[in-house]
């Protein structure tokens, strides 16, 4: 699994205006690369789950350190499990051409 | 009992033990203002928003307590995001209060109005927008609890308006936000760490501001005796060994005596203690330390790993770490290491210049005449590095300085904050003309209460330290570094209101001593030499021991 070109990290994060900001931001600021976003609304709506779609390389440990120091994130899981090719079909998902 | 939301910030802010506020009132934070007149905060009005963020950070440097500050909207706000980065590069609490358009005008590009939260999320360690006055009751507490837990650093809070103005049935109010408890370090990593330690026969000791944040200038020092380990510090751990002990090698890196270096780069152990292996402090990365096996001890979890991947490490709490650890590491003299340190301190004996007017001497003159207990705040450039080299710096919180971002205009308002937090001591400034003139405008809050701050300018009629890169690295093109106008700033600070000033090569002890022995404030301009150089100095991608030399 190591040997695939990107990875998911898998936030939990407080659903607020300002939590998308700060997670971009952290990107563009250390220059991480940010291939894709999912992110929506999970239980009541008090908390979103985020998945991030990243270069998996040797950044990957700091990218995760910085994650976890934002304040609105609650948890953060490199989820090497999970099917990334979800970023691929998203037009298609969306009913999109 | 009713609150505006204003008179509620103001009471939680008293309860978190701010005592003094420095700010500017504007439009959008009047009703704050207003709140702030009917309580007991004593508030100080600075004459630019940047001068009340260093304030609030000359407070929280020099007392290891978070401090306040306010701005109005829009310039008020954007004016005092330096301050705030300042902040966040070097690790200080800081509690930075903005007013913002009511909440029905945002988004309409309003008076005033500009996107204060969007603005200050890369420069702050968290924010908060305000939209109700219920939610103060967390906010406030919170941000407090933010910006002095684990990596401290500064959290804005922007409050529009109407959440200012709006009442509020409040029965209880919270107990005020402290730091969490950090984390502890793990036995078995400070046993592993103990064992180094042991079978090390060069160990050095790398100390930085975490140490002073985390208050364990008694634990370095205690090590550094116990087990006969060397310290090298970073600019902004200066303070953490006293000048004296001979343990003590004094500052590393860009500007490290050569002495300093060499054992860097000859240490088998490098035991890293509340530092980031910054790239002042390291040179070429690769050629840091080459030699050794590193020991990293940060709070900040990130930190580990981030430039130099250590050997074994602990996100922790220094002081709580090494008191552990101090218990479990060999007693040694190590006379071996000890004995090829002092044939380097022989062979490269760190001279002081000749020349009487060059500016180290100038910077051990003053410190020679002022009292020892005396908090010093240095501006940004070549006089920082001279002050940073050659003050007797006793004690942390003693030397106040902006380590990470570098920003000038930092010492006057920064004095400010140490004068109002620690009346009775002596305050000095230790400036350039270039720093002086960005933030002078404070001379006027400086004059209105009257603070005990001794402003010392190394006149150079420069940007000293541009000067001196493009002499060495730019073929000696000089660009914008000499400046054509010469001001005469003991006449400026006279138009303020303080006493004022000028010492002219050579320069007259006498009359430098009854100056600084001046009750109140005084700017004292001096003359130094127009184009002395600060030595050592290690080129930009160069490793610490291919600096160039110079006199040192």
């Amino acid at each position: 699994m190591s040997t695939l070109p990107n990875t998911i990290v898998k936030l939990m994060v407080r659903n607020h205006p300002g939590t998308m900001s700060h997670v971009t931001g952290l990107f563009s600021r250390r220059g991480f690369n940010l291939e894709g976003i999912l992110c929506a609304p999970v239980d009541s709506g008090m908390d979103s789950a985020m998945y991030l779609l990243v270069r998996n390389d040797e950044r990957l440990e700091q990218i995760v350190k910085q994650l976890a120091k934002l304040y609105d994130v609650k948890s953060v899981v490199v989820q090497d499990d999970l099917d990334h090719t979800v970023f691929n079909r998203i037009e298609q998902l969306m009913g999109g051409s | 009992m009713q609150w505006s939301g204003a008179s509620l910030l103001i009471e939680l802010l008293k309860r978190q033990g701010v005592g003094i506020v420095g700010g500017i009132p504007g439009g959008a934070n009047l009703p704050l203002y207003d709140a702030l007149g009917q309580s007991s905060l004593r508030h100080i009005l600075v004459r630019h928003e940047q001068a009340g963020g260093f304030l609030a950070q000359g407070m929280a440097r020099s007392t290891g307590g978070a401090a306040a500050c306010f701005a109005t909207s829009g310039p008020g706000a954007v004016n005092l995001l330096t301050a705030i980065a300042d902040a966040k590069l070097d690790s200080i609490p800081i509690v930075a209060v903005t007013g913002q358009v009511a909440t029905g005008l945002i988004g309409t590009d309003a008076f005033q109005e500009v996107d204060t939260y969007g603005m200050s999320i890369p420069v702050t360690k968290h924010n908060f927008l305000v939209r109700t006055a219920e939610e103060l009751l967390d906010v406030v507490p919170e941000a407090f609890r933010v910006a002095l837990s684990g990596w401290q650093g500064p959290v804005l809070i922007d409050m529009p308006k109407d959440v200012q103005q709006a009442a509020i049935d409040v029965a209880d109010l919270p107990p005020p936000g402290v730091a969490d408890a950090a984390q502890e370090a793990d036995g078995a990593v400070l046993a592993a760490m103990a064992r180094l330690i042991a079978a090390s026969a060069r160990p050095v000791l790398y100390v930085g501001g975490g140490v002073v944040s985390s208050g364990a200038e008694a634990e370095v020092r205690a090590l550094s005796s116990a087990c006969g380990i060397p310290v090298v510090s970073t600019l902004m751990g200066l303070g953490v060994m006293p000048p004296s002990d001979p343990l003590n090698l004094g500052m590393l890196g860009m500007h490290g005596s050569r002495v300093t270096n060499l054992v860097v780069d000859r240490a088998d152990l490098l035991i890293s203690l509340g530092v980031r292996f910054d790239d002042r402090a390291t040179g070429s990365v690769a050629g840091f330390a080459p030699r050794a096996r590193v020991i990293h001890m940060d709070i900040d979890e990130a930190e580990i790993g981030k430039i130099r991947r250590p050997d074994i490490s602990c996100g922790c709490d220094v002081k709580a770490a090494l008191r552990r650890l101090n218990k479990l590491a060999a007693h040694s003299g190590r006379q071996d290491w000890r004995a090829e340190i002092e044939a380097l301190r022989a062979e490269h004996p760190v001279e002081v210049p000749g020349d009487e007017s060059h500016p180290a001497n100038l910077v051990r003159r003053i410190a020679s005449i002022v009292p020892e207990s005396s908090i010093v705040t240095v501006d940004v450039g070549q006089h920082q590095m001279w002050a940073a080299q050659w003050w007797p710096v006793r004690r942390p919180r003693q030397f106040l300085t902006s380590g990470g971002l570098g920003t000038m205009g930092f010492s006057v308002p920064a004095a400010m904050g140490a004068a109002l937090a620690h009346p009775g001591t002596p305050v000095i400034v230790v400036t350039g003309d270039g720093s002086l003139l960005i933030n002078i405008q404070e001379l006027a809050t400086i004059a209105e209460n009257d603070l005990d701050i001794k402003i010392c300018v190394f006149n150079n009629g420069h940007l000293g330290l541009v000067r001196q890169q493009q002499e060495l690295f730019y073929g000696g093109r000089y660009v914008a570094s000499r400046f054509q106008s010469r001001p005469d700033f003991a006449a400026i600070a006279k138009g303020f209101g303080i006493h004022g000033c000028t010492l002219r090569i050579p320069h007259d002890e006498g009359a430098l001593r009854r100056a600084l022995s001046i009750e109140g404030p005084v700017l004292i301009d001096i003359e130094v030499p127009e184009t002395e150089n600060v030595y050592p100095m290690v080129p930009p991608g160069k490793s610490n021991v291919e600096a160039i030399w110079g006199n040192a």
